[in-house]
């Protein structure tokens, strides 16, 4: 019983965790797919997000039908044909325009009536917009730029001095946070937690899964290492493989897509150190119960990567989504790591956003850790 | 440590295998043993015996369900930690991180039984020149052979001296030099170091070696005691009988095996050494038919002999069951199934087959034997059209493989080393998947796969799920799903490789019945023992054929003057290291 007295048993400890450790380390370094998965991977998810998959909406096609030939309407038409996010074209009846928007040729159309600028002289005139409806998204935002236009042209007007009482739909929009409208700016920090869940959860699901296929585990088990060894020696280098993933994006984010970094590094760091830490739990988890390595891989794709992309707040706005399906994402770590990430780079350090999302991911960590560690029990069955 | 106590003792030993949606296996029926510190003890038993079981239990990687197990003065259930402390333990598949080299893999296990440097830099010269893995000191441990993978395995769990060394089948799938080698560490450490080792194996001249044998048999104990008290069983019981012809060993075996009072029956030398029960004298049974006008001597009983008249009243009672073909093969009057000349092949710089030649006749059992990594899987391979030749000629069936695989593979059956199944499927799932894949339609087809369930005696098990079937059964299905439709030549690699003695009687009781109607056969195998069933055999190392002829060829031309008559693996033994000494010598 010498090694359990606490004197001597310290030492041991680390020496074992230590071969562990570098153990793992080499067999990351001379496993491609590791590092495929550890550093190539959120470099092509970067550039990809970065640069290929954009959600800002420009040189929108509308069809603008003019009934009424007066100048002012003519001003007003100008205002779409010099704005960047349009690219309109003049039919001449509502009729044409109707079978191009059938035909997704065109997303929009804007009509302005034959007594158009009869009312507007009477200070109540209608600028007639129809929208293709099958991207609700993509609808809303056409919408918002309609009345952008519309607004513009109606302060041109007011400063020109004609007609200074009418507002025909003036609304007033401002866009916070993004300013630039760039959805790079969400899209990265939200690309962060892409990257901490496929290193943390899908890398580790799939090398403990594969210590049991080999049947390295049943060897592993008979010597005097402790589960707690084991669970520690495959932690640590896939933690910092995880931070690795963090400096790639973070860089990336800051000097490839200029996205603001207005909160302090320190508790982005320590944010991600703690989701980390939660997927490598959850990895480890999955692995430990399903001792496959393609349904393990197969099974935390499932339940922490696709919530992550879907679920997360980080493509689609939660408070958008129905009841029941936000209450599943207060389930998914990936929702509190999104809503630090986000006010992080974008608004600064908000503690009231900071603390609770923290507590959460610590929360689960700590349960994850106990939880890992009493199901890795030393044996077979 | 108190050498008196036992270092190892089960009491009414339980444990039971329950997986949801199967059928509860019951591993260890009340298992009770003690092993003493300083033995080299050995378990045996057929497959499904509950080998395994006990050693992962004494390795405290499982909890028994009944009984008490305890592990040099500890309970299982209650220190498994502490068990684990002291004992190593190698599992059947040992596990090497296959992506670590091996000095890395050695260092691995040292630090985790907290091996000091000092303690390394004495122990690893010695393990070393035991495993002659020196040279191979910075390769991968993926990259080593199948012999120098289980040494290294040995080595790792031998980085510090335990208590107690539990191996479990540590030469499975081990050729004989490798086998040698292996037990000559194993004896060393229990001779000159003390060591106590528990191990489990299905070669039973390594059980031989043993000071005490465990015979395990549906989970319970059959027998235990010293090898000789084991041999005892078969006294008086053991024959050599001389056929007429002396090509006729294979088919009196054959017919000897056949009866209910012949406990085993094998080819030797020429041969058929045969244990028969005792008789009653007053009635004269078909076996003394067969024996009439034959020279029979009585001859002293070997450890095999006693072993399978132990076993002889639980396994398969009935005797074999051989197999009939529906109609014999087909005969294109080509005399070779196969003629092979000058093949070669290379991976890159690696020459695996250099150059090799031999001819097999029509209907003739061939064995191609060799050590691990000699060529013998990657010439199967291209016998089969799996692997493009780097050049050569290469006829199967009368069809050029080289130009048109296709055709000879529509003649020829295939069972892979760990047979090809498809797991998740039931045996008939396999069988249909099979017939399919083969082109089999219709009535053929119903007609085929029923042949194959009621001559391969698979129809108990028609619905299981094929992963979860035991070892013999796999084989079974393996072979009828390569026999399916009805090719004029059966590629077998390593077939009985890690099966019981009487799983491979059984299985060459229906390779030389398909052989009597027509089928030709080419087998590679690791137990030299099983050439003799052979009518012809080449032996392979390094890529090159070292020796071609009948069993009695092989052995005559391996004698010496200090081993007159060498058995078959003693020739075989022979015929590699003069080979590699030569290589030596001209290098």
């Amino acid at each position: 019983m010498k090694e359990h007295t606490s004197a001597d048993a310290w030492p041991a400890k680390l020496r074992r965790i230590r071969a562990l450790v570098r153990k793992e380390t080499l067999q990351v370094l001379r496993d491609p797919s590791s590092i495929a998965i550890g550093i190539v991977l959120p470099l092509i998810l970067i550039l990809l997000f970065g640069y290929g998959l954009s959600l800002d909406v420009k040189h929108v096609p509308i069809a603008l039908v003019m009934d009424d030939n007066s100048a002012d309407a003519s001003a007003l038409a100008g205002v779409f044909e010099l704005s960047p996010y349009f690219r309109p074209q003049r039919l001449p009846t509502l009729a044409a325009a109707q079978t191009l928007l059938l035909q997704q040729k065109i997303d929009g159309i804007v009509r302005l009536q034959s007594d158009f600028s009869q009312r507007l002289n009477d200070g109540h005139a209608e600028v007639q917009l129809i929208v293709h409806g099958a991207d609700a998204n993509r609808a809303r935002i056409i919408q918002g730029y309609v009345t952008g236009a519309v607004g513009i042209w109606s302060a041109q007007r007011q400063a020109q001095g004609q007609t200074p009482d009418i507002a025909p739909v003036t609304l007033q929009t401002r866009v916070w946070f993004n300013e630039a409208n760039d959805s790079s700016y969400f899209l990265v920090p939200g690309l962060i937690v892409l990257v901490m869940t496929l290193i943390g959860g899908l890398l580790t699901s799939m090398v403990m899964a594969r210590e049991w296929e080999r049947g390295t585990l049943e060897t592993l088990l008979v010597t005097p290492v402790r589960g707690d060894e084991i669970l520690l020696g495959k932690t640590l280098p896939y933690f910092l493989l995880g931070m690795i993933g963090l400096a790639v994006c973070v860089l990336a984010a800051e000097f490839l897509f200029h996205v603001p970094l207005r909160g302090s590094l320190w508790i982005l760091l320590g944010a991600s150190m703690l989701y980390v830490l939660v997927a490598l739990g959850i990895g480890l988890l999955i692995s430990s119960w399903v001792k496959n390595q393609l349904v393990a891989s197969q099974l935390t794709m499932l339940v922490t990567f696709m919530p992550a992309f879907m679920l997360s707040g980080f493509l689609f706005d939660l408070r958008s989504v129905p009841l029941f399906v936000r209450l599943i994402t207060y389930l998914l770590p990936a929702r509190y790591y999104v809503a630090l990430l986000q006010s992080v780079f974008l608004a600064g350090n908000v503690w009231a956003v900071i603390l609770p999302n923290t507590l959460v991911l610590a929360l689960m960590a700590a349960g994850l850790g106990l939880t890992s560690r009493a199901v890795m029990n030393k044996r077979l069955q | 440590m108190n050498s008196a106590l036992p270092a190892l003792r089960a009491e009414s030993l339980h444990y039971t295998y329950r997986r949801k949606r199967e059928p509860a296996v019951e591993a260890l029926a009340g298992v009770s043993l003690e092993i003493r510190h300083g033995t080299l003890s050995a378990l045996i038993g057929p497959d499904g015996a509950g080998k395994t079981t006990l050693m992962r239990l004494a390795a405290a990687l499982l909890r028994p369900e009944s009984g008490t197990l305890t592990v040099l003065d500890l309970d299982v259930t209650a220190h498994p930690q502490e068990i684990q402390d002291r004992i190593s333990y190698m599992p059947q598949r040992f596990g090497l991180y296959e992506d670590l080299t091996v000095a890395e893999n050695m260092d691995l296990y040292a630090e985790l039984h907290g091996v000091t440097a000092q303690e390394r830099a004495q122990r690893y010269p010695q393990l070393m020149a035991m495993t002659a893995l020196e040279p191979f000191r910075r390769r991968l441990a993926g990259q080593l052979s199948g012999g120098m993978k289980q040494k290294l395995g040995l080595a790792c769990t031998l980085v510090r001296s335990p208590q107690l060394l539990l191996l479990d089948e540590p030469t499975v799938g081990v050729d004989p030099l490798s086998r040698r080698e292996l037990w000559d560490i194993v004896h060393s450490l229990v001779s000159e170091q003390g060591l106590t080792v528990l191990l489990s194996t299905s070669y039973l001249d390594e059980a031989e070696r043993c000071s005490h044998i465990v015979l395990l048999n549906q989970g319970r104990v059959l027998a235990q005691g010293t090898p000789a008290e084991v041999t005892e069983h078969a006294k008086g019981l053991t024959f050599i009988a001389q056929p007429r012809s002396p090509n006729g060993a294979r088919a009196l075996q054959a017919q000897l095996f056949d009866q209910p009072d012949i406990i085993d029956a094998v080819p030797d030398a020429g041969h058929v050494r045969f244990v028969r029960a005792a008789s009653r004298a007053d009635s004269t049974s078909a076996t003394d038919v067969l024996l009439q006008g034959l020279t029979v001597t009585p001859t002293e009983p070997s450890f095999e002999d006693g072993f399978m008249t132990l076993l002889r009243h639980i396994v398969n009672p009935e005797g074999a069951h051989p197999v009939t073909m529906d109609r014999p093969a087909p005969n294109n009057g080509d005399q070779h199934a196969v003629t092979v000349r000058g093949l070669v092949k290379r991976f890159g710089d690696f020459t695996a087959v250099d150059h090799i030649e031999f001819d097999v006749h029509r209907g003739e059992i061939f064995g191609l034997l060799g050590p691990n990594g000699a060529g013998k899987t990657t010439t199967f391979r291209m016998l089969c059209g799996l692997l493009t030749p780097s050049g050569g000629e290469l006829r199967v069936a009368g069809t050029d493989v080289r130009r048109t695989p296709a055709a000879a593979r529509e003649r020829l059956g295939y069972v892979a080393q760990k047979f090809s199944l498809y797991g998740p499927l039931s045996v008939t799932e396999n069988l249909e998947f099979f017939a399919s894949a083969y082109g089999l339609r219709g009535a053929r087809r119903r007609a085929r796969i029923d042949w194959a369930i009621r001559e391969f005696e698979l129809a108990d098990q028609a619905r299981a799920t094929s992963a979860l079937l035991p070892g013999g059964f796999k084989q079974r299905l393996a072979m009828a799903a390569a026999l399916l439709h009805e090719p004029e030549i059966l590629f077998l690699d390593e077939p009985t490789s890690g099966a019981d003695p009487h799983a491979r009687r059984v299985f060459w009781r229906r390779i030389t019945a398909l052989s009597q109607q027509g089928v030709t056969i080419i087998v590679t195998t690791h137990f030299m023992q099983e050439a003799e069933y052979c009518d012809r055999v080449a032996i392979m190392d390094s890529g090159r054929v070292l020796a071609q002829g009948s069993p009695a060829d092989i052995r005559r031309g391996a004698s010496s003057a200090g081993a007159p008559n060498p058995g078959m693996e003693e020739a075989f033994i022979a015929i590699v290291e003069r080979s590699r000494d030569q290589t030596q010598a001209a290098a």
